[in-house]
């Protein structure tokens, strides 16, 4: 038998525990993905419940249907054009007043409303007593009490919402909210007037149109305008007259006064079924508040947790990474016994299981993180984050909120971009990722190191610092620069709920960092597995390279020639000339490598761009270094190592010595120092920004911008440097 | 007087939201609206932003905003 399908949304304001409400219906059944064209998360889950067939949908959480945001736009649509069966208005019951400013929006459009009271075990001891079934009546709209997180009420709520669904209710018109009468008789002219014209051709409910159009609403006035066409204008010109009128006659915007009623409607509604009593109970939530936003304290707490969570995700980090690490080389190593040497084994270990190991070893970083992350926002602390440092990130023109993924960035930047999903403005959203990658993540202080090591001396420490300092310097710059062009506007106003400090949901937390974990594997390891497989490929081949002389031939000549040497020597002396053997064989092969890496693709196309990065002193070896830090910024050392003819295992040292004596400069390795600090974000950040503004455009920009300015500043360094005589 | 002038734990009546567009608009959505009454819980440790208490639950605006209501009846 096939089972009669129903979709059920979700909507509510933010912190209604709504998701948490998700979670249990859903348990772990839940696809995560974004709503089409934007980056608003969203997530759905199939039940079966009384031979059903359930969707349930998570709509955005917001205060209000006006679409100023992109949640409120993503929830409207949703209600407007996929017209779920039934919509659950999750509200907080604590917070009755305000939450039904979003449930007379849900009402005034057609769609089958069911309230969900949530956590009215907690409005209980606030002293809140709501009745229900006057509710319930006044509204016309079927209610329930729900207790989110002890998963009380879900299973009537589902029923209900069936019934609702199978039913042909409507809401009685004499239960909507009513205007004043000025109002309501520009409504029903409105109403009357595309009755009259285009009746047939507007696809939501009538008086709803007329209430949107008269609230001056620029997206369901497009629409009428596509839907209806030429008479469009004239419903335009309708409501433009009836709206001049309504300013005339109250002094200000409809929207402005149908807000207000809207409220007055609720303060009515609130009089009759709330009742508050009057014993004050102490309201631990608010004295907590007291301490951590604390004019003394409030910061160090802060900085302490933000070093906590720092601490956690990078060094605690560290130990299983380090495990996958040894993992994914065991393996690698398994297969290199395995498998007979061709180009086939190189691909697989060298390109594919190097590439997936690269994004592997990310994850319990990602993991860790997105735990933090969970925490901050299920306990309410990151609006408080936000709270404290809004002064400072403003001068950016950045939201407080912008704080969290700007310093995750030092650590890496992928996690960083993925955490400015935190943020509700899509244009403080879009600002924050490009300013990201300034913040000088991990992988790019070991370049720093050897450079700085190899050049500076006991200042390097100051050098390096000088760096980052930069990367921050620059990423102010560039906020203030873009804020006042590109993302002009909007500054999302700060007007943001502190909700009450709760004790998260371990089940939620986990559900809640699993999902964002997921969508980095699966999105971040396609670009990055190809990504590692072109670089590889351009260092692979040609295979077939004319040598300048005959390495192997060689190496044997001299393994013959210290073979003869040990077996005529003393004693004494066989140890040390085996020794010389090996670091002759070491050199030579050394020097192969270099050889090779050098005619390869990529070494080739290292030459051709050399001229590019001549005038910031940096040889095509250089140049070459740089491409390849494209895969991962610390593949720049390796590929260096190669480069520079340095013998592997004698490490950092080596390195820095081949470096010194290889005609750099110091100036010269500021400059690329520079150039590594700024230039394209590695691959794994570019899917990252592609995949949270949604748009290949920001990430081609992103490439274009930080590139550019990489080489503008690091040539500044260089001929200036040069000039002065440093 | 304005908003942005009281000091914490004062609480006063709302006269008027100034303002323009989406932000005026938001706050009103928000619940501050004419006639409401307001507490200020506290400012941020930098004096901006500053929270409030309002219906019952606490929302932060920037001083800047909170600039732009009026208030009277302050206690």
């Amino acid at each position: 038998m096939i089972q009669k399908r129903l979709s059920i949304a979700l909507a509510g304001n933010p912190n209604s525990g709504k998701t948490t409400i998700f979670n249990n219906i859903t348990g772990t059944r839940q696809k995560v993905g974004n709503w089409p064209g934007v980056t608003v998360e969203k997530k759905e889950g199939n039940i079966n419940k009384s031979g059903y067939d359930l969707k349930i949908i998570d709509l955005p959480g917001t205060y209000s249907l006006t679409p100023f945001s992109i949640e409120e736009i993503v929830a409207r649509n949703f209600i407007l054009d996929e017209r779920p069966d039934v919509v659950i208005d999750i509200i907080d019951a604590s917070n009755l007043e305000r939450s039904l400013y979003l449930a007379t929006q849900l009402r005034e459009i057609d769609c089958k409303v069911l309230f969900a009271l949530n956590m009215a075990d907690v409005a209980r001891t606030r002293g809140i007593k709501i009745d229900d079934k006057k509710l319930s009546e006044l509204l016309a709209v079927p209610v329930v009490f729900t207790i989110g997180n002890k998963n009380k009420g879900i299973n009537t709520l589902l029923k209900q919402a069936i019934e609702l669904a199978e039913s042909d209710y409507v809401i009685p018109e004499k239960r909507k909210v009513k205007y004043s009468k000025d109002i309501e008789d520009s409504i029903s002219k409105i109403e009357h007037f595309i009755g009259n014209h285009a009746a047939d051709s507007i696809p939501y409910n009538i008086r709803w149109t007329a209430i949107k159009l008269l609230e001056d609403d620029k997206i369901v006035k497009e629409r009428v305008l596509e839907k209806t066409g030429k008479i469009g204008e004239d419903i335009l010109r309708e409501i433009h007259n009836q709206r001049n009128f309504l300013v005339d006659r109250f002094d200000d915007d409809p929207e402005i006064i149908m807000t207000d009623e809207r409220y007055g409607f609720i303060a009515g509604i609130i009089m009759e079924v709330l009742t508050t009593s009057t014993k004050q109970r102490v309201d631990i939530s608010r004295n907590v508040d007291l301490v951590l936003t604390n004019r003394f304290i409030g910061f160090p707490i802060f900085i302490f947790f933000i070093w906590a969570m720092f601490q956690l995700t990078f060094s605690l980090g560290a130990y299983p990474m380090d495990w996958i690490s040894s993992g994914i080389n065991l393996f690698s190593t398994l297969l290199a016994h395995v498998l007979p040497d061709n180009i086939f084994k190189d691909f697989l270990i060298n390109g594919v299981i190097a590439g997936v190991g690269s994004v592997m070893i990310f994850l319990p970083n990602i993991l860790i993180l997105f735990f933090c992350i969970a925490l901050f926002e299920d306990t309410g602390y990151m609006s408080r984050a936000a709270f404290l440092m809004d002064k400072i990130m403003h001068l950016i023109g950045l939201h407080g909120k912008s704080f969290i993924p700007m310093l995750m960035g030092f650590g890496c930047n992928v996690p960083a971009i993925m955490a400015s999903r935190t943020l509700e403005s899509e244009k403080d959203r879009t600002l924050t990722i490009l300013i990201t990658p300034f913040m000088s993540c991990s992988a790019r202080l070991p370049v720093y190191i050897i450079l700085a090591g190899a050049f500076f001396g006991a200042k390097a420490g100051t050098v390096i610092f000088g760096i980052y300092l930069l990367g921050i310097i620059l990423s102010i710059i560039t906020g203030r620069l873009f804020r006042s062009t590109l993302l002009r506007g909007d500054d999302a106003p700060f007007v943001m709920e502190l909700p009450p400090y709760r004790i998260p949901m371990i089940k939620s937390l986990l559900i809640h960092m699993w999902d964002r974990s997921k969508l980095f594997l699966k999105k971040m390891g396609g670009y990055i597995l190809a990504g590692s497989v072109v670089v590889w490929t351009l260092t692979a081949f040609p295979h077939n390279i004319s040598y300048s002389k005959n390495y192997d031939l060689e190496i044997e000549q001299v393994k013959t020639y210290f073979q003869t040497e040990i077996e005529a020597a003393q004693e004494s002396d066989k140890a040390l000339l085996a020794q010389k053997l090996d670091v002759a064989v070491a050199e030579l092969l050394t020097e192969k490598k270099a050889e090779k890496a050098e005619k390869s693709f990529m070494g080739r196309i290292g030459k051709v761009v050399a001229p590019i990065f001549s005038p910031i002193g940096i040889d095509w070896r250089g140049s070459v270094a740089l491409l390849t830090g494209f895969v991962a910024k610390e593949i720049v050392v390796s590929t260096m190592g190669i480069l520079y003819a340095a013998d592997e295992r004698e490490n950092s040292e080596a390195l820095k010595n081949a470096l010194l004596s290889s005609g750099m400069t110091p100036i010269a390795a500021l400059a690329m120092m520079v150039f590594v600090l700024l230039y394209m974000p590695c691959i794994a950040t570019l899917a990252a920004i592609r995949r949270e503004t949604a748009s290949l455009k920001w990430m081609i920009f992103s490439i274009s911008y930080s590139t550019l300015l990489a080489w503008g500043m690091a040539f500044l360094v260089y001929q200036g440097g040069t000039m002065i005589g440093v | 007087m304005l908003l942005s002038e009281m000091k914490e734990k004062q609480t006063a009546t709302v006269v008027r939201v100034g303002g323009i567009g989406a932000l005026r608009r938001r706050i009103l959505e928000m619940g501050i609206l004419k006639g409401t009454r307001i507490q200020v819980e506290k400012y941020a440790p930098l004096k901006d932003p500053v929270e409030l208490i309002v219906k019952g639950y606490h929302v932060s605006l920037r001083v800047e905003e909170a600039a732009q209501i009026t208030v009277e009846n302050v206690k």
